[in-house]
């Protein structure tokens, strides 16, 4: 039988892995449940004073959009670990780098997408002043993608264990603390009237490093989890 | 074959280090010690106190070596990381796996030394500048190394996939030596480097060198312990180890 081509496979593969989100749509709101009700838990917590909400407001949607993203890393090749699908991804005769590429652009469009999506509600809820709404967006848009693959890498590692949830968050998060201090920093340069370009093209700057290193990366992770 | 490269080639050998390492590990405590008893006198006795800070500024002679060691044996895992999945030597996992433990214990050590330190001259035990978050970062890499390592059942392929984690984490190193130049930090600037001439007084310099190579001799000494007991393990089926070990299962039959 003759293989297809590369670009074929990719498409395939990414028309899979939505069609498999889409027949499980009630399992991909989980993510926004859960950032929605850790935003929520902060002015419980700290009291509704506009002032204290509206000071911490960026850095909590951003944690809780983090931890978000961090619960749902470990399902990403889970179900493909289960029926067989990933060792035949890894046996392929497409670049296994690409392929996991697409399951990464794949993990972020339903992941962090609606988190994006929702972060105006979750501004709204803490009061975030509204001129720093953009720059929000802006900083969530470039961190967000950089999770997915720098956490790519680190499923990889741990794909086939059995409890790796624990394990997981303590190697994704010392690594995703950079883009945390950065996307944060932004929002709070922004929010104080200072200028917020440079953490933002820092951020951007590493995204590029990581799209093209992650999926590399963690397909040579993936390699030494299965061999 | 040169000498010194077919020697480097032999050290690749399990047994022929496992002998190595046992030679080498009572000088390696030896030196250590007499180091470092010759260096907490320095620091203690000779070095003149600090014209700012007092006598509490001789904590120094604990934090920075450890801080040194923390960043030397981080390097020295993801090098031998490196060996390891390029080349698959099974004594460069052993060793790399054997290090972690050892630079998470200075760094822990660098981050308590450090808060002390920082009670009394800055007033605060920790504050979020970026030395000490970068050191914390590098804390946490060595526990998720550590982890790793221990969560997957195949030790070969658990050392692997942990040294594959210790690679991506050198990017924090850069960060943790250059955090006081690229900053404007709360920790004071880099005062001794070994290119250039150091900003510190000759009399408060040597006991610093002269624990910097204790600790560094307690590493090797520690970290050959270490490997010497892995490989022990790693090999158990092995004829070598067990010509080693006395052998009481079979006398029986």
């Amino acid at each position: 039988m003759k293989p297809g081509t590369t670009s074929s496979a990719c498409i395939a593969l990414l028309r899979r892995d939505l069609l498999l989100v889409w027949r499980r749509r009630g399992d991909a709101l989980n993510p926004l449940l859960f950032a929605i009700i850790v935003v929520a838990l902060f002015p419980l917590a700290l009291g509704p004073e506009t002032t204290v909400l509206a000071r911490i407001a960026a850095g909590t949607i951003f944690v809780a959009v983090l931890l978000a993203m961090l619960l749902s890393l470990d399902a990403l090749f889970r179900s493909d670990l289960e029926d067989g699908s990933l060792e035949q991804l890894v046996v392929s005769p497409h670049p296994l780098a690409l392929l996991i590429g697409c399951k990464i652009f794949i993990h972020w469009l339903t992941t962090a997408l609606p988190l994006i999506v929702i972060a105006p509600l979750l501004a709204q809820l803490l009061q975030l002043p509204s001129q720093v709404l953009p720059v929000l967006m802006i900083a969530l848009a470039l961190a967000t993608p950089l999770l997915s693959l720098i956490g790519a890498v680190c499923v990889a590692l741990t794909v086939g264990m059995r409890r790796s949830g624990m394990l997981l968050t303590l190697l994704v998060l010392p690594l995703i603390v950079p883009a945390l201090i950065f996307g944060a920093g932004a929002c709070n340069a922004a929010q104080d009237g200072f200028a917020y370009s440079a953490p933002l093209l820092w951020l951007a700057a590493w995204l590029v490093l990581s799209i093209i290193i992650a999926p590399l990366a963690a397909a040579a992770a993936l390699k030494i989890s299965l061999s | 074959m040169n000498p010194l490269v077919l020697w480097f080639h032999k050290l690749g050998s399990p047994p022929y280090f496992y002998s190595f390492a046992g030679r080498w590990i009572p000088w390696l405590y030896g030196i250590a010690l007499v180091a470092a008893a010759f260096g907490f006198y320095g620091a203690l006795f000779t070095a003149p106190a600090d014209y700012q800070q007092g006598d509490s500024f001789r904590i120094m002679y604990v934090h920075v070596p450890c801080a040194w060691m923390g960043l030397f044996a981080y390097l020295f895992m993801a090098v031998n990381g490196f060996i390891a999945l390029v080349w698959r030597i099974k004594l460069s996992e052993t060793l790399a796996m054997a290090s972690a433990p050892i630079g998470a214990a200075f760094t822990f050590i660098t981050l308590v030394t450090g808060s002390l330190w920082g009670k009394p001259t800055w007033g605060t035990w920790w504050t979020w500048d970026a030395r000490l978050t970068s050191e914390l970062v590098l804390l946490f890499l060595y526990f998720g190394v550590i982890g790793l390592y221990h969560a997957i059942e195949d030790r070969r392929q658990a050392a692997r996939a942990a040294a594959f984690l210790a690679l991506i984490g050198v990017v924090n190193l850069p960060i943790v030596h250059y955090s006081v130049i690229w900053w404007n930090t709360l920790h004071q600037g880099q005062t001794v480097s070994l290119i250039g001439p150091s900003k510190i007084a000759p009399s408060m310099l040597w006991p610093l060198l002269t624990l910097a190579i204790a600790t560094h001799m307690y590493f090797f000494a520690s970290l050959f312990a270490r490997a010497r007991v892995a490989l022990l393990e790693l090999e158990s089926g092995k004829e070598w180890v067990r010509a080693l070990l006395p052998v009481t299962e079979t006398s029986h039959d």
